[in-house]
């Protein structure tokens, strides 16, 4: 294999120097790679540290914060969750299958590390336009790469989101969350163990496969970014299946006092911060580590990303014991190395020391930068756009072509590629609620899990979508009747470099975190990505949120299906018409532009209160947020999913009639209800100074909306239907 | 009445089953790893969907040279209840227990879904408390589930009345429009000639629970227990 630079590696010259200065010396290729790939973007969040620290962690429900491999809040009973999303959007992009694949590969060992049973994966996925036959193998390629991997391994894919814009036609985006049970006294930490234990590699054999894949991950993609597919590992779910299982059982028998997956950067990464959380060294000898190729340089074993393997630190005495049990389900279980009180992480090839360099400047040592921000000229521009210049259209025709755009139409062409009812937990599943609910066995209880983003929002107004991120995740939550709790959250921005994207990370994370302050939902763990550009230019700034609800009943869950003719449909929030970057503006109108409607957060958190109240007191029949596509295609879903049909009633009054029918603003739900407790509803809306008004009445097999006593609408159930259902499949024959 | 899951590596519905004859049936119930060579003491074994030896080579085709394989087939040969589900299913068939093979989706795509079944007779030990050309709902999640015979066999199959299960729609019609995998004749169960071996592609203890969305699952194992007690009492 020809020598790389340490440029080729992804270092600046300033940054070498640094490590020289460190060092006090020149590096050897070994060492170089080892500086590399833990001063990447990927492994170092050079460019975002600062900006993460701005967000809340903390609150009663929080066990464990960032810092860890995911976090952990408490649901009572002694139960906890573990979850985290992570992206795998460069090794999506040239290789669909396995770069979708061993993402979920990779979020799932997170989650197991920490000693969880996982037991729920979700995802959030971008892409360009159905149109191109490129995008299309790409969705095609990701979808089956998720659910070959999830569905192998057993854990249900109950959720996500899918979205397709142009923005992202040669970036499309994968990110994969996984959320794991565990015991609150089991929870496992990576905590290095005392000076002298051992340190295992346990799992699949080490290959050439992946190397610099984290490198790879934080540059720009370009037409060589091609050349870059071995940098794509390869997953065996299998493997994986068995790994869960060997080792939540070394977790049953209190084996293990630390527990590492490798994933970027592979061993070198994994045993980086395993040892710099104590400030203790390492010494590895890489002739130990099983391997699947002959001929393996220090340097490849170090940097290979090859999946399916953790790094263990037995408990005294234990290794007998941990090889065993890991002999049972056919796995290797080697001791490679020792912790050590140096300081210093220590590659051996044998007797020979082969690179040699102090932990702590690894991590701690790797820099921050703080980078220029600066408004972007369209920011301004898009806001200014004045939306009185638009001409009305047929609301009947917008409500059908909305319907039929890929990012509001049924989903189930991708979903039913996922095994979403293994476990048999699954409550509410993909499409049938605004979360999915999940039950925990042997308990009450159920656990809501939704992620969420609407990024031609944040790219409008970072700081109004990022808060949007957060509230919909919230809402959706609160729709099904969970307490929302915390989140994970994923960052997929564009280089950082640049000043326009700089300010976009900035604004978006500040309005994330105000709206994740506001609501009580702090962020316990996430994944930064950066570089997601081509030539094309950047993608939408994309800051995922993955949020966490609890059902302390789950008796009580909520649908969005309209279910009894004559039940009464209520708008609870208020009456808004603003229709600056929503769907409607782009379907209809080919414009993705205008002021992103104001978000209240008092009123939003007001708003989830009285949602939970109401489907508490069983008083909701269904619920239903409005987000894409406004009240229309909300109403229209509740319709299609309860296969029965609504009169609606609005008077628009001042307002325009497109822009109350097809308004993507938020804190609004759509809620239907027994006539006969009403009463009830009144009195709690009333009590929590929520705005409402009845807007029609269930029944019917069509959609029939009037304006001020004008009709304006009337679509039989079937027909509306059958263009949500049948979009994206036709795209996909 | 115990009830025996067998666990092979890659295996991911055994704990699922465990729990439906245990908490829901309220049976006895025990894993039984696939190193074990004696089933002995089992009124009952199950082999659960999933991956075995992660559908490497061809789904169940290294599952069945399993320790526990000679044992399975044997209890299956003296009477015993034995039931296939999914992955379970291409054991059976890989083991000659059951006849046919398994092929990929005709959309080659996994599948995930709620299907409708008709149940074809209700005088087998999986079906009595079912009725004969009753329509129920259970949900399928496989990506080789196009069960496939020659035509001979498939003769001997419906000649011989071993299809228990159909895909059709809620209706009833059998049609290859509510086919969702492609099998030949619908066909999405069907049992030996001794009918004390069932394999069948949709998963019953997937809709053995109100709260999982339907309960049509639940009477098969039910049924399983009401035969048992049965012989019992004769």
């Amino acid at each position: 294999m020809k020598e790389l630079t340490y440029k080729e590696m992804g270092l600046t010259d300033e940054e070498y120097g640094k490590i020289k200065a460190i060092m006090n010396r020149e590096l050897n290729y070994v060492e170089t790679g080892i500086f590399a790939v833990m001063w990447s973007e990927h492994c170092g969040y050079k460019n975002s540290r600062p900006l993460l620290k701005t967000f809340p962690t903390e609150g009663p429900q929080v066990i464990q914060g960032p810092g860890e491999n995911a976090g952990v809040v408490d649901i009572g009973d002694g139960q906890a969750l573990v979850f985290k999303i992570e992206s795998h959007n460069h090794p999506s992009a040239i290789e669909p299958y396995q770069g979708a694949a061993t993402g979920v590969g990779g979020i799932v060992r997170d989650i197991f590390t920490m000693g969880a049973r996982p037991i729920a994966n979700l995802n959030s996925l971008r892409f360009g336009g159905l149109e191109d036959a490129r995008v299309r193998e790409l969705l095609s390629g990701v979808v089956a790469g998720i659910g070959d991997y999830g569905n192998c391994l057993g854990i249900p894919t109950v959720g996500g989101e899918v979205y397709f814009n142009e923005a992202y036609k040669g970036n499309p985006l994968v990110n994969a969350m996984c959320v794991g049970l565990v015991k609150t006294d089991e929870i496992a930490l990576a905590v290095a163990s005392e000076v002298g234990s051992t340190i295992m590699i346990v799992g699949a054999k080490t290959g050439r496969d992946g190397i610099h894949g984290a490198t790879f991950a934080s540059e720009e993609l370009s037409e060589k970014s091609k050349e870059k597919r071995p940098s794509v590992q390869v997953g065996d779910p299998f493997m994986e299946k068995l790994l869960i299982e060997a080792c939540l059982e070394l977790i049953q028998e209190d084996l293990v006092a630390g527990m590492q997956d490798l994933g970027a950067a592979g061993l070198t990464s994994s045993i980086a911060e395993c040892a710099s959380k104590n400030g203790r060294g390492v010494n590895v000898d890489v002739l130990k580590v099983p391997r699947r190729e002959t001929g393996m340089s220090p340097y490849e074993v170090m940097l290979s990303e090859s999946q399916e393997r953790m790094l263990i630190m037995p408990r005294p005495g234990t290794e007998q014991r941990i090889e065993a049990i890991f002999d049972k389900w056919g796995l290797d279980a080697v001791t490679i190395g020792m912790v050590t009180d140096d300081g210093i992480f220590r590659v051996m090839e044998g007797d020979t020391v082969v690179g040699e360099v102090p932990v702590m400047a690894l991590t701690e040592g790797c820099p921050v930068y703080v980078r220029i921000a600066e408004e972007p000229a369209y920011y301004q521009k898009n806001k200014d756009f004045d939306l009185l210049s638009l001409g009305q259209t047929n609301p009947q025709e917008a409500l059908l072509k909305l319907l039929a755009s890929p990012n509001i139409a049924s989903k189930k062409w991708i979903f039913s590629q996922y095994d979403y009812q293994v476990m048999t937990n699954t409550s509410i599943i993909p499409g049938d609620g605004d979360a999915a609910v999940i039950r925990i066995k042997g308990t009450r209880k159920g656990v809501a899990l939704v992620t969420d983003c609407n990024s031609r929002f944040v790219y409008l107004d970072p700081y109004r979508g990022g808060m949007m991120a957060v509230c919909e995740a919230a809402r959706n939550l609160a729709c099904v009747g969970a307490e929302p709790l915390a989140l994970t959250n994923c960052l997929n921005f564009g280089n950082p470099e640049k000043p326009n994207i700089y300010w976009q990370m900035q604004n978006a994370i500040a309005g994330m975190s105000a709206a994740a302050r506001a609501l009580n939902t702090p962020v316990v763990s996430g994944n930064v990505s950066l570089y997601n550009e081509t030539a094309q230019g950047a993608i939408y700034p994309t800051p995922v949120v993955g949020m966490v609800g609890l059902l302390k009943d789950i008796e009580l869950r909520c649908d969005m299906a309209f279910k009894e003719a004559g039940d009464l449909i209520v708008l609870l929030g208020k009456f808004r018409d603003e229709l600056g970057g929503s769907e409607y503006l782009s379907v209809c109108h080919g414009l993705e532009t205008g002021e992103v409607p104001e978000v209240n957060l008092e009123e939003e958190k007001t708003l989830l209160v009285l949602i939970q109240s109401l489907i508490h007191e069983k008083i909701l029949q269904s619920c239903h947020d409005i987000s894409e596509g406004g009240l229309a295609v909300t109403l229209a879903e509740s319709s299609i999913k309860g296969n029965i049909g609504c009169n609606i009633k609005i008077n628009s009054g001042e307002a325009r009639t497109d822009g109350v029918l097809f308004s993507e603003a938020p804190g609004r739900v759509v809620a239907s209800v027994k006539r006969a407790d009403m009463g009830r509803l009144v009195q709690l809306v009333i009590e929590n100074e929520v705005e409402m008004r009845i807007i029609g009445t269930v029944g019917g097999d069509e959609i029939q909306v009037e304006d001020s006593g004008t009709e304006i609408a009337r679509l039989s159930v079937q027909e509306v239907s059958r263009t949500w259902r049948e979009a994206i499949e036709c795209f996909m024959k | 009445m115990k009830f025996g899951v067998v666990v092979f590596p890659g295996s991911n519905c055994d704990a699922d089953c465990y729990n439906v004859i245990k908490d829901v049936l309220g049976q006895e119930a025990e894993y039984i790893w696939h190193k074990e060579t004696s089933v002995l003491g089992y009124d009952a074994l199950i082999l659960p969907g999933g991956f075995s030896y992660g559908d490497y080579l061809r789904t169940g085709a290294i599952a069945r040279f399993s320790p526990v394989m000679p044992a399975v087939i044997d209890f299956a040969n003296q009477g015993g209840l034995l039931i296939g589900i999914c992955n379970g299913f291409q054991i059976l068939l890989e083991a000659g227990l059951l006849p046919g093979a398994m092929l990929r989706n005709r959309s080659l795509k996994f599948i995930c879904d709620g299907v409708n079944l008709k149940v074809k007779r209700n005088d087998t030990a999986f079906s009595k408390l079912l009725q004969p050309s009753e329509i129920i709902r259970v949900p399928i999640a496989h990506g080789e589930g196009n069960y496939f015979c020659d035509e001979a066999t498939l003769a001997e199959l419906q000649r011989e009345n071993r299809i228990l299960f159909t895909y059709c729609n809620a209706n009833g019609d059998e049609d290859m429009a509510f086919n969702p995998n492609g099998s030949v004749a619908n066909i999405a169960g069907i049992i030996n000639k001794q009918g004390n071996v069932l394999g069948m592609m949709p998963h019953p203890e997937r809709c053995s629970e109100q709260i999982l969305g339907g309960t049509d699952g639940y009477k098969i194992f039910a049924s399983m227990l009401e035969s048992f007690q049965e012989v019992g009492r004769k």
